[in-house]
Formats: structure tokens, sequence, C-alpha cells
């Protein structure tokens, strides 16, 4: 199993969940974080004085798949995030150890 | 004689200035600070309402409008010992009880307007010990010298809602106490922007409707100079606004929210002293200068002084204020709808001059010792740590928002 972590632009959520949906997966979890990459931050105006935002608004997306699924959910992520600019984000992939459904005692790929 | 129509405008405008206070400037200036911050805004401007309530009953209402001396009132009517429940206050068809109580709500906004140059970073009780003080020392004098029948008033000078007692005294004021309370941790480069520009707009709304209160129940009773003074009223906010908004437009490439709502309570400011004298186009052509003057002052305080006066007290109230008080003898000319001078423009600009002159000194010279004593008697400055931690929770014990759960 792996956990598929993605950093991407707010406004792509719907595209991405979209995505996800229309290749089967059954489960997301966001999360509103705030960071920056290559993009840094923006400036913005108040009354004439200058502020540099550095950690500008992100969603972070964990998606737990089984290992034959994980290239379809990285594709399906990177085509619903994709704008082509600068700041659309990243995709991380780490391997998961175990999983749990709470409600019926599930494990591992049966608890996704 | 008490009139029923002018006792109704004048209880209505009295919560209308009330408002301004509670809440309107404790949202517009608590959108301006740091989330961390936002609690000690509320409660500052909940405490200064309070507490210059009980000193203006015990003293200072006595301080500012009894007795006829020209430069402070006498203690006949402390503990409002005076008020009679029939009577009408002297040369009003209001009753004293309403009289004590609208001027009692201008006492009140003025110290608060003075919490935006030392947010973020004041202790607490330094704020109480200061407002008492300040409105002891500056705001009661410069009250009766120009309304309370004292100096100003016998020289004839023009201030019709406080440009001169509110917000010049408060600009003036605002700035002696951020140069004497340093500036915030970070100032300029890493100071952190507005925390919720959205609450800026409704306490920058509630003030302008408030102020309907505040400029044209100056007038003292319901009719014509009311009428025309919250036309002019409502006329300058709207032309300040435009003006910022099209300068910011032309500047920046992108007007502001802060930017519109700051416009109009410049505007706002500046035609206060001139809102029962003037016309609607001179309101217009106040709202145009005040608006471009204001949106300069900010930029020169920020940029030039180097005096971290956090949310633009001086800029956009004392500079507003004086702008106003100044300009009044000439706007008052423009147009139709304006009144009569008693003396020539300029010999009436000699005397809103010397008004401007001598409050904003003695504004200027009494707020530094004011914050002398306090800073002997209360301390002033919180700790680094507090200041980074922010004053909701190390001077309150409470924090604005929780966000999970």
């Amino acid at each position: 199993m792996k956990l598929v972590i993605a950093i991407i632009q707010p406004h792509r959520l719907d595209a991405v969940r979209d995505a996800l949906q229309g290749i089967g997966i059954q489960g997301l979890t966001v999360t509103e974080v705030r960071g920056y990459g290559r993009q840094k931050g923006h400036k913005e105006v108040y009354r004439g004085a200058e502020y540099t935002i550095s950690f500008i608004p992100k969603l972070k997306l964990e998606v737990a798949v089984a290992d034959e699924r994980l290239e379809a959910v990285m594709d399906a992520i990177g085509k619903g995030a994709h704008t082509g600019k600068i700041g659309d984000g990243k995709i991380f992939v780490v391997d998961l150890a175990a999983a749990v459904r709470v409600r019926t005692g599930e494990r591992d790929n049966d608890a996704l | 004689m008490i009139n029923g129509a002018d006792t109704a405008w004048l209880l209505m405008a009295s919560a209308l200035v009330l408002m301004m206070t509670l809440p309107a400037l404790g949202f517009f200036y608590g959108g301006l600070v740091q989330a961390k911050n936002i609690l000690s805004i509320l409660f500052q401007t909940f405490a200064i309402a309070a507490i210059v309530s009980l000193l203006w009953f015990a003293f200072v209402y006595s301080e500012a409008f009894s007795g006829s001396g020209a430069w402070i009132g006498d203690l006949k009517a402390a503990f409002l010992m005076n008020i009679e429940r029939g009577a009408a206050h002297p040369g009003t068809t209001i009753p004293e009880s309403v009289f004590v109580m609208f001027q009692m709500t201008f006492a009140i906004i003025t110290p608060a307007l003075i919490i935006g140059a030392y947010v973020e970073r004041i202790k607490f009780g330094a704020v109480l010990l200061f407002s008492s003080l300040w409105l002891v020392l500056v705001y009661a004098p410069v009250c009766h010298w120009v309304w309370g029948g004292g100096y100003f008033a016998s020289l004839g000078v023009m201030d019709f809602a406080g440009g001169i007692v509110v917000h010049l005294t408060a600009g003036i004021s605002a700035i002696v106490a951020a140069w004497m309370l340093g500036p915030r941790l970070g100032f300029p480069h890493s100071t952190q922007p507005p925390h919720a520009p959205w609450m800026v707009m409704v306490g920058a709304a509630f003030l302008w409707v408030g102020w309907f209160g505040f400029n044209a129940g100056s007038a003292l009773k319901a009719g014509s100079d009311a009428g025309m003074a919250m036309l002019a009223t409502h006329l300058a906010a709207a032309t300040a606004t435009c003006v910022w908004i099209t300068i910011e437009w032309i500047k920046y490439g992108k007007p502001s929210l802060v930017g519109a709502v700051t416009g109009a309570v410049a505007g706002l400011a500046t035609i206060t002293p001139a809102s029962g004298y003037v016309g609607p186009v001179g309101a217009v052509c106040l709202g145009l200068i005040g608006g471009a003057v204001c949106y300069g002052a900010v930029w020169v305080v920020k940029r030039g002084f180097k005096v971290d006066d956090a949310l633009d007290v001086l800029g956009v109230h004392g500079v507003g204020g004086a702008l106003g008080s100044l300009l009044v003898p000439f706007v008052a000319l423009i147009g139709p709808g304006g009144v009569a001078l008693a003396r020539s423009p300029l010999a009436q600009f000699a005397v809103q001059g010397q008004a401007v002159i001598v409050v904003g000194l003695w504004s200027l010279a009494v707020t530094f010792v004011i914050i002398r004593v306090v800073k002997a008697a209360a301390g002033w400055r919180i700790g680094r740590e507090s200041e980074i931690q922010g004053l909701d929770f190390s001077s309150h014990g409470e924090t604005g928002y929780h966000t999970a759960g």
C-alpha cells in the first residue's frame, strides 16, 4: 500500500476529486495548509504598505491506495491539478505500513 | 422649552455615535491587526467606553461643559448633581440628560481612536490609565475651549462636530503614543498584513452610518441644519472613497477594499468640522481634497516619520480633522446650501488656524507628560514574549479563533 500526499492549488480541488472519482477512488482527505515552493510568496498592499506573504494557501490531499493503483492515482491527481503555471504543487508517495477500517476492523487492502 | 422632535433625533444620534465605538471602531481596527490580537482591540474599545462613561458622570462632563471659564469648566455639575428631569440644556431644546449622553458618546470614541497607534504591543493597564488621564487633561479642556463656552468658542471658531475636538486631538496624541511606545517587533519590514480585511469594511460601514449621528446630531436639534449635515457627510464619504479607489487603481493596478474603506473614513473625518456649514457641492470638494491629502499623509507618516502609528490614526483622523477645520471658511462658500460667515474667509481662517495649532500643541505636550506618568505608574509596553504570543492570550487569557472543534 502507498500513501499519496499531494499539495495542490486550492481552486483545482474539484477537478482532482472528479478525476479520482473517475477511476473509482473512494476516499480522500483534504487539509488547508500554507507553504511555498519555487513560486515563493506574493505581495499584498494595504494602505500603501507592501507585505510579503511567503506562505500562501494550498490544499494537502491524502489518499491511501493499493500498490497496483498507484500509477493511475498519481496520473489522475496530476491531470486534475495541472494548470501549467508555477505553483501547481507536488505529489509525494510514501510506503504505508498498515490500514484499519474502524467500523468493521478490516485490515490493509480490504480497508482502503 | 424641550422639543419632542429635537429630543427624539438626539436620542437616536446618541445611539448612533455609541455604535461608532461599540462595535464599529473595534471591527475597523480589529480587522487590521493580527489574528492573535483581535480580542485585545475589541476589549480596549469596550473597556474605554465603560471607564470614560463613569469619568464623564463623575466630573469630566462638568469640567467640559459647566461654568464659563476661558480654559476650563467648573465642578458644579460633578456627579451630575445639577441635573433636573424636566430641564432643557441651556441654549438647546433637548433635556440635559440627552445632552450629557450625546456628548458622552463623543468623549468615548475620542480616546478609543488613539488605540490605532498602540495596538499589538501595549499593556492593558496602561491603556486604561492613559485613556483616563487623557480624557481629563486633553479631551475635556479642548472640548471646553471649543464647545463649552471657552476661549475658542468666544473667538467664534467653527468646529461643527469635532474636527479639532475629536480628530485632531486623537491624531496628534496617537503619533506621540506610537513614538514613545516604539514600533511593533519587525516593523517595518516583517510586520504582518491585516488578518481580516472584511472586518475592516464592516467596521467602516458602521462608522459611516454612525457618523450621521455624529455630524447631523451636532446640530443639537432636528431640522434643516441636521439634514444638510447628513447630506454633506454622506457625499464627502462617498467622494473620498472614490478618490482612494482611483489612486490605488492607478498606482497598483488593483483597487483594494481596505483602501476604499479607509478613504471613506478619511472623508468622514475631513467633513466633520465642516458638516454643518457646507452645502452639497462644498462637501464633495472637501471629500476630494480630504481623500487625496489623507492618502498622502498616510504614506508620509509610514515612510517619512518611521513611527509605527500602526493603524494610521494621524494620517487619517488627525490630518483629516485638521484639514477640514482649516478649509471650513472656504468650502462653506462653494455652491448653494452653505452658511454665511460671521467675518471674511481669511479672518475666519486665522481663527481656525490658531485653534488647530494651539490644540495640536496642547495634545502633543500633555500626551507626552501623561505617558511619562503612565510609564512610571503602570508600565507601558508588554514584554517581547507576550508580544510574540499575542495580546489576546498574554493579556486576557483568551483566544479569538478556535479553528478545530
